[in-house]
């Protein structure tokens, strides 16, 4: 149960930050370490949820962004990176830059009250 | 707390998120940041438009005096319709800015040497280039003229920069176009200097080569000589069909140019024998041509005439052109926009239409400077020494520390080559630049003015404002009136003024003149019923001034417009379109036979007869399938190179290739001709037969490579290609199926070509087509982004929507709608 708290809390606090703050792109990092603070759990347990609050997050709006594009932008720039011009690849990519960050904010967090 | 665990946690999250913010090198490039470029709240993601976006809006801008609509139609075309003039260009700029503003940040970047800046000192030598070549100095001068001189420009300019900036103030830093998170910079705030300077960009492209052109031809004439340079590079053009028809007869010029008693031996037979090196921007290119024409009502069908316009420029995305419809009460018009300034440059409002192409008259001359001492605050003039004012121009490097330059400012212009500024063509010389484009000029007025001129009057009252770059400005009016005007501010040369460097001691070789604007060459409705131009000179010899170098005027397809257009009765507008992108080869017409005189077959090998026969079986036209045409070409090539390589091999710096008309004029006339031998074989003299035969051995074991690789086919050899301005293939269009090339109307060759294809046909509603190679948005993540590019490489035409507001609203191709209103109303 705490485990699906988190991580709601933490992606619906990652969108809410990027959608009504001009706070830089990383400022997740920050609302997943305050969630795995308020909510201490098992540093493993911590770091999957803050990496699938984000990871999911990111993969479905831009799942939600390409498909109404057409994948037109995405295969560009998966052309540009490059990925072989595949925009499954692009977001599959995006999604664990999201959960890496996100994941080891909120492991970052676990250790805070976490006292073994 | 788990403090070690705590600690190594937060590093290593801060350390990838450090990574992720930085831009990384690759090569010579830098990536974007990645989380931030990745971000789908931050980065590209954002830019990835729906392809069914609803655009219409309501626009609060309190700059604005009254309301205006506009309506897109189902090309994103904007239908601008304001309550005055003001409020027109404010929409304007804030609909480029919406649409373009990446490339209207990118493109006055280059033009004020400012890339460095985002860029890093990679693009150091770009933006000296720029900064001594005077781009900044020239739009400071036309800036303060009309800031001065000029309250209706300035308050059309300060308009449209208001609506630019409207567009950057509402915008969401998240929605900022691609190319900045690519690139990772931010848009600044639009002002008048970047107008001017957008303007400034047009005249180096359409007059600028000279800036690379006079130093390597002088560099070709050292090498080669005068004698033999002026066989190799001769003026005289025989099959000349010039735009005012042969045989016009031109009043006594005002002014009559003296070659000083001391040219022949110190100016054009001097030659200089130390390189240095400093990379330069490419040149302009030598294409950078156009055609235009209109008909009389005698010629059409309808009785009315029609006018066709299509500018030949590098093929870029985005495109250097926005369409629009600006509607106010003052007048009504329709065309091809420059996003970085107001009005519609090339179009039709509801009494005429307009076209241009480039005059290629020359008006950049390099002159010698000789200096007291190394300080370079002293220079030689006119039996004293002067000063030499320094400006400075700082540069700003990203990750770098600023660079200065000082140029020193003499009474020729600033000294763009100096002891700290060469190129491998400068030679170590001192050169001070004099250009028309440094001299204040009226902006765009006279765009300005064609937008509202309602006759012929009008017309040339709106282009006798204009000064650089030298354009043939076309008419047709619904009156029925036609007509063609070279117009520009054009020195009054004597024969090879300034073809190459200029002692710059005196005034010896100082412009004697600028050339009044009436003896301009001009032609009102002729009896031939038509006027057209296409690059070539613009008269016969009988004109009383020198017009510059033969290889600044490409001559075939000026003959190819004008042989297709005496040809032609009851002109209809499709007829036209087929003019426009036809494909036939002129030059090969002549050149192929020409070449043939000389082809000994029996002595060719099996490989090189298959060939030969295979240009001789082609149809003479640049198909997008043909084979015959790209055989053609490389054998021309090869030939060409097997008659005059020998005599330009040795050069250890690049010289000027002789232009293919003298070739082919020797061809037709003399068997021969001393430069076909190839003065490498000692004791051995070779003639055309033999070069000629020559070059299409040479030529065939390049089609043998080229047939295995399976691109004989033209369009596949040319690959046409319209690139973005990073030149990223990924967000250009690659290999367009198209024919057309050098000499041809359809001028499409590998990256340059028709870049907005007009026809207006003045019936009382008017009948216009048109389209551009690019689209409407910017946006490489837009529907929107390419949309015209298939159609324009089929050679098909848009009908453009030129309506009066009620019936736009009506139509069926209307889209959206965008308000614009003050806050209040």
């Amino acid at each position: 149960m705490k485990f699906i708290t988190t991580l709601l809390l933490a992606a619906l606090m990652a969108y809410a930050i990027g959608m009504y703050t001009s706070m830089p792109w990383w400022s997740f990092a920050i609302t997943n370490l305050i969630v795995a603070i308020a909510i201490p759990q098992k540093p493993f347990i911590s770091f999957v949820s803050g990496a699938l609050a984000v990871g999911l997050l990111w993969a479905s709006l831009t799942i939600i962004v390409d498909q109404s594009n057409h994948h037109i932008l995405a295969t560009k720039v998966a052309t540009i990176l490059p990925l072989k011009g595949s925009y499954i690849v692009l977001i599959i990519v995006t999604s664990i830059v999201g959960a890496l960050v996100g994941g080891l904010a909120s492991l970052t967090g676990s250790f805070v009250r976490n006292s073994k | 707390m788990r403090l070690l665990p705590f600690i190594a946690s937060a590093m290593v999250t801060i350390g990838l998120v450090a990574v992720l913010n930085t831009q990384l090198s690759i090569g010579p490039t830098k990536s974007p940041k990645l989380g931030y470029f990745l971000s789908p709240q931050h980065g590209f993601w954002k830019n990835a438009e729906k392809v069914n976006t609803n655009f219409d809006a309501s626009i609060i801008a309190d700059e604005l005096k009254g309301n205006v609509d506009v309506y897109l139609d189902d090309r994103l075309v904007p239908h601008i319709y304001a309550d005055n003039d003001q409020d027109a260009y404010f929409v304007q700029g804030y609909l480029h800015a919406k649409f373009r503003l990446w490339q209207m940040d990118f493109q006055t970047r280059v033009a004020s040497g400012r890339l460095s800046e985002i860029a890093g000192a990679d693009k150091l030598s770009i933006d000296r280039f720029f900064r001594r070549l005077g781009m900044v100095y020239g739009a400071e001068k036309t800036e303060a003229n009309i800031n001065a001189n000029n309250p209706e420009m300035k308050e059309t300019v300060d308009a449209y920069t208001a609506g630019v900036n409207a567009f950057i103030k509402q915008m969401d830093p998240a929605d900022m176009p691609f190319e900045f998170k690519l690139m990772n910079y931010a848009p600044e705030k639009w002002t008048p200097a970047k107008t001017y300077l957008f303007l400034m960009f047009m005249s180096y492209d359409l007059t600028g080569r000279s800036a690379a052109s006079d130093l390597q031809l002088t560099n070709t004439r050292d090498f080669l000589g005068y004698d033999l340079f002026d066989k190799l590079y001769t003026n005289k053009q025989d099959s000349l069909d010039p735009i005012i028809p042969k045989g016009t007869v031109y009043q006594k010029p005002s002014i009559v140019p003296i070659k000083p008693a001391i040219a022949d031996s110190a100016y054009l037979h001097q030659t200089n024998a130390s390189f240095t090196n400093n990379e330069s921007p490419e040149a302009p290119n030598k294409n950078n041509g156009s055609n235009n024409w209109a008909v009389s009502g005698s010629k059409t069908k309808s009785g009315r005439p029609i006018l066709a316009s299509d500018p030949h420029l590098g093929l870029n995305m985005p495109s250097l052109w926005y369409e629009v419809q600006i509607t106010t009460p003052t007048h009504s018009t329709y065309g091809a926009s420059f996003p970085g300034s107001p009005a519609v440059i090339i179009g039709f409002n509801d009494s005429l239409a307009w076209g241009v192409t480039n005059a290629g008259r020359d008006v950049l001359d390099f002159y010698e400077i000789k200096f007291k001492d190394s300080t370079e605050n002293e220079y030689w003039y006119n039996g004293k020494w002067n000063t030499a004012e320094k400006r400075i121009e700082v540069i700003k490097v990203k990750d770098s520390a600023d660079l200065v330059e000082q140029i020193p400012m003499t009474v020729w212009g600033p000294t763009m080559y100096d002891a700290h500024y060469q190129n491998p063509q400068s030679k170590g010389r001192n050169l001070a630049i004099q250009w028309t484009a440094h001299n204040a000029s009226t902006g765009a007025e006279t765009f300005y003015r064609l937008n509202r001129a309602k006759n012929y009057d009008d017309y040339i009252k709106a282009i006798s404002l204009w000064t650089c770059p030298g354009q043939n400005f076309v008419l047709a009016t619904k009156s029925g009136d036609i007509a063609i005007k070279q117009q520009g501010s054009f020195v009054a040369r004597w024969e090879r003024q300034g073809d190459f460097i200029m002692p710059g001691d005196d005034t010896t070789y100082a412009w004697q003149g600028m050339i009044p604007g009436e003896e301009n060459p001009t032609i009102k409705n002729p009896e031939r019923g038509f006027v057209s131009s296409a690059n070539q000179k613009p008269t016969d010899p009988s004109y009383p001034y020198y017009l510059g170098t033969a290889s600044s005027f490409p001559l075939y397809r000026g003959i190819s417009v004008n042989k297709h257009l005496i040809g032609m009765s009851n002109i209809t507008a499709q007829d036209m379109q087929a003019l426009q992108t036809n494909n036939d080869n002129v030059f090969a017409a002549t050149a192929r036979p020409a070449l043939m005189k000389y082809v000994q077959v029996d002595k060719l090998s099996p490989d090189a007869k298959r060939m030969v026969d295979e240009m001789n079986n082609w149809d003479l036209v640049n198909s997008e399938h043909s084979k015959g045409i790209t055989v053609f070409e490389i054998i021309w090539d090869n030939v060409t190179e097997a008659v005059w390589g020998d005599e330009l091999a040795g050069s250890p710096i690049a010289l000027t290739k002789p232009d293919d008309f003298v070739l082919v004029d020797q061809l037709l006339k003399d068997s021969n001709w001393s430069v076909a031998d190839d003065i490498r074989t000692k004791g051995k003299m070779e003639n055309l037969k033999d070069q000629v035969t020559l070059g299409v051995e040479n030529a065939t074991k390049k089609l043998l490579a080229l047939e295995k690789e399976n691109k004989l086919e033209w369009s596949l050899f040319k690959a046409t290609r319209v690139m973005h301005l990073t030149k990223i293939p990924a967000l250009s269009r690659m290999n367009l199926p198209i024919g057309g090339g050098k000499n041809i109307i359809n001028a499409t060759t590998e990256m340059h070509g028709p870049s907005w294809r007009m026809i207006v046909h003045l019936t009382d509603e008017i009948e216009a087509y048109g389209l551009y190679p690019g689209g409407q948005s910017g946006n490489p993540g837009s529907v929107y982004y390419d949309t015209f590019i298939d159609y324009w490489a089929a050679g098909k035409y848009y009908r453009l929507l030129f309506l009066a507001k009620e019936k736009l609203i009506q139509n069926e191709r209307t889209k959206w709608h965008i308000q614009f209103k003050k806050s209040n109303a």
